[in-house]
């Protein structure tokens, strides 16, 4: 396909710059703890309890971050104006978000191989026999949390109060994918653990629905 | 000016119709009593803001493809009658439940579910008065726009299917609906959606003058003559 | 500069503005614009700031969706008989450059990052090759594996000139190019001009009158509010245009 080229040089060119400095990573890494750390003192964390309400703080915690670490994705085209040099470049413009999306996604996702395990030990819960499912979950969660806050992220770098306005905009509209993805977490953690079919089908439904959307209609934020 | 005071008297007649009929026509309901006739502006307050969103909606679409200005015009508008039509909604939910139950708010889906959709719409209309450019406003809403109109559906199936899950009590449910009762319901619906057309035409149309205001005086500025009262709109934010 | 490899020919696109008009709001940054630019005329764009050389520019760059008119482009085919119109706009904007007044360049990038990551945007082989032939020419190859973030302002200017030119463009488009540049950066920018000309692209440059790089100026166009104030296509006095440019800018 045409567009796995320029995405596929323009998710290196992502990954480099982040990497060189990885001063996002490593905040957004604190910033997850912090939050894991301080929402203990909020219950009681037995095993019950741990169980009904560790998933959904882990999945808060992670929106959070998130919405914190995918602001820069279209600030820091801001300072040299390269958004013009990428927007200029024979590519069709929707592999410029594909790319933000998938270097969003590839970040999230090796913090999230640090955090999760913390995750489990601070909390007492057992991930290692569902470790595969959970795997498909935290997939399909975090790529609904990139999808919707990348295009969200080139919609707040366009306003003003863009600090706020981001996690403002993508709450709300982010409310069926961390139900979804905190539920079947819950049902990870069960005994017997069960992974909710549909749960999952809603994330994956989600997921398609507001990728072909961006598809659609992602380019016109990049105009001027 | 003749024909919109018209349509604003008959617009009142209907929906004082509606409310007697609300009021005295139907028959009670069984076990809630007076304060079930709610039921007859909560459900239709409810149904005439869908028919609001699904406008801005298609008309954010249209924009995006014709960039024709009338359409963002009709995408705010419609968005801007919408919201103060759910919390129409959100509002006699509790008003209901409270004599009915003893509490203001339950977790229920339906209820659950028009609260996100009514923050959704506000931050569109939040988004709206923090972008100043136009074109660039009209874009951008409209995407964002089309985003929340998607994720309605998934809102309301994700939260009915946790709700079933974990039950809590349901406002508004309970019992078959008498013939006589679903009458007065789609009166009551007709006369909201004649009151969000009334709505949705005024608002339209201040949009629309606002466009030919700008238009006029920068007309007037290439010229180079403004008169005193145009200039003195050259200051005003222009914003929507 | 490095032949294109795809299609050894030099040679310019035409720019042909109809009616482009576009507003940002209350205000018009062009209004109406008609202008035809032949392939291979190098033009100087004058006028006060505001007057919309910018945006005419980006215009030119395709990255401004008008509020009314079009931007269409004509290209000389290879052996110079007849002409071609790019109707695909992703296809013809492999042939634009644009030097910008911001420098279009990731900071957190070496210089050599930089062209390599546009070397493989706009599709060339041995994009590493070609990255380091760039900056030898623009006197950057010692610093090549250095972060931008560290470069001077000249330095960057002149890797923003030889990032726009990495491609073998047939239209450049510059905006005030000179500015930042030392008096080697000019006269390097002149000859670079001087290479280009003579290849037959088409340039299209917003300047203040001064520097080397007007010398190579064929026309003059001369923007006031949005509109064409003066052409000498149609007065026949290019030269005299800058002077009053140059003199204009430096009374303000």
């Amino acid at each position: 396909m045409a567009l796995a080229r320029p995405i596929g040089i323009l998710l290196a060119k992502e990954l480099r710059t982040e990497f060189r400095t990885r001063e996002l990573l490593i905040s957004t890494l604190v910033f997850v703890l912090i939050v894991l750390v301080l929402f203990s003192y909020t219950f009681e964390p037995t095993t019950a309890e741990s169980k009904r309400f560790g998933p959904g703080l882990l999945w808060m915690a992670l929106l959070f971050a998130g919405s914190l670490m995918l602001h820069p994705s279209f600030t820091r085209e801001q300072s040299n104006e390269t958004l013009v040099a990428l927007r200029m470049a024979p590519i069709d413009p929707v592999s410029i978000l594909a790319a933000k999306i998938l270097a969003n996604f590839c970040f999230l996702l090796a913090a999230e191989l640090v955090l999760v395990p913390i995750f489990a030990a601070l909390y007492n819960l057992r991930i290692v026999p569902v470790l595969g499912r959970l795997a498909a979950v935290l997939v399909l969660g975090t790529l609904a949390l990139c999808i919707v806050g990348t295009v969200f992220a080139a919609i707040s770098s366009q306003a003003r109060m863009r600090e706020l306005l981001l996690p403002l905009l993508l709450l709300p509209l982010l409310t069926p994918a961390l139900i979804a993805s905190t539920e079947a977490t819950v049902g990870l953690l069960d005994d017997p653990p069960a992974l909710s079919a549909v749960y999952i089908g809603v994330l994956a439904a989600f997921d398609t629905i507001f990728l072909t959307v961006t598809w659609l209609f992602g380019e016109y934020l990049l105009e001027e | 000016m003749g024909t919109q005071a018209l349509a604003t008297l008959g617009v009142a007649l209907l929906l004082a119709v509606a409310a007697y009929c609300a009021l005295f026509v139907a028959p009670n309901e069984a076990t809630m009593g007076l304060i079930q006739r709610i039921f007859y502006f909560h459900v239709p307050f409810g149904w005439s803001a869908f028919v609001a969103f699904a406008i801005s909606f298609v008309s954010s679409i249209a924009y995006l493809r014709t960039r024709t200005p009338k359409w963002d015009w009709l995408a705010v508008s419609s968005a801007e009658v919408g919201v103060p039509f759910v919390t129409v909604m959100l509002v006699t939910g509790p008003i209901w439940a409270h004599p009915v139950w003893g509490i203001w708010w339950t977790w229920d889906a339906r209820l659950t579910s028009t609260f996100v959709l009514w923050v959704l719409y506000v931050c569109y209309l939040l988004l709206r008065t923090l972008i100043d450019e136009p074109e660039r406003r009209a874009v951008v809403s409209a995407v964002f726009n089309i985003f929340a109109a998607f994720d309605i559906p998934l809102v309301y199936f994700s939260i009915w299917f946790f709700r079933t899950q974990h039950p809590q009590p349901v406002i508004g449910a309970g019992g078959s609906l008498d013939p006589r009762m679903l009458d007065v319901l789609l009166l009551c619906w007709g006369a909201t959606l004649a009151l969000l057309a009334l709505l949705l035409r005024q608002r339209y149309r201040v949009e629309a003058l606002r466009w030919e205001i700008e238009r006029l005086r920068l007309e007037a500025e290439s010229r180079g003559s403004v008169p005193p009262g145009l200039a003195a709109l050259r200051d005003k934010e222009y914003s929507a | 500069m490095p032949a294109d490899s795809a299609s050894n020919s030099p040679g310019g696109l035409g720019v042909e503005f109809a009616q482009f008009a576009k507003r940002y709001g209350a205000r018009f940054a062009l209004r109406n614009v008609s202008l035809s630019i032949a392939p291979g005329e190098c033009v100087a764009l004058v006028g006060p700031n505001g007057s919309g050389k910018t945006t005419l520019l980006k215009a030119a760059a395709l990255l401004i969706r008008p509020t009314s008119g079009s931007v269409q482009f004509s290209g000389a085919s290879a052996n110079g008989a007849g002409r071609d119109s790019h109707d695909d706009s992703t296809a013809v904007k492999r042939y634009i450059g644009l030097v910008s007044h911001s420098t279009l360049l990731y900071d957190n990038l070496t210089a050599e990052e930089n062209l390599v990551l546009f070397a493989r945007l706009y599709g060339l082989d041995s994009p590493d090759r070609r990255a380091l032939a760039a900056l030898e020419p623009a006197g950057l190859a010692a610093r090549s594996k250095d972060l931008v973030r560290n470069f001077s302002r000249g330095m960057r200017q002149r890797l923003a000139i030889a990032r726009a030119l990495l491609a073998g463009p047939k239209l450049l488009l510059l905006d005030e190019p000179s500015t930042g540049l030392d008096r080697a950066g000019q006269h390097w920018l002149g000859a670079t001009l001087s290479d280009i000309a003579a290849a037959g692209c088409t340039v299209l440059m917003s300047t203040h009158g001064a520097g080397e790089a007007s010398a190579f100026v064929t026309r003059a166009i001369r923007l006031l509010a949005g509109s064409i104030a003066e052409d000498s296509a149609v007065s026949g006095d290019a030269r005299g245009m800058l002077a009053a440019a140059l003199a204009a800018h430096q009374e303000a």
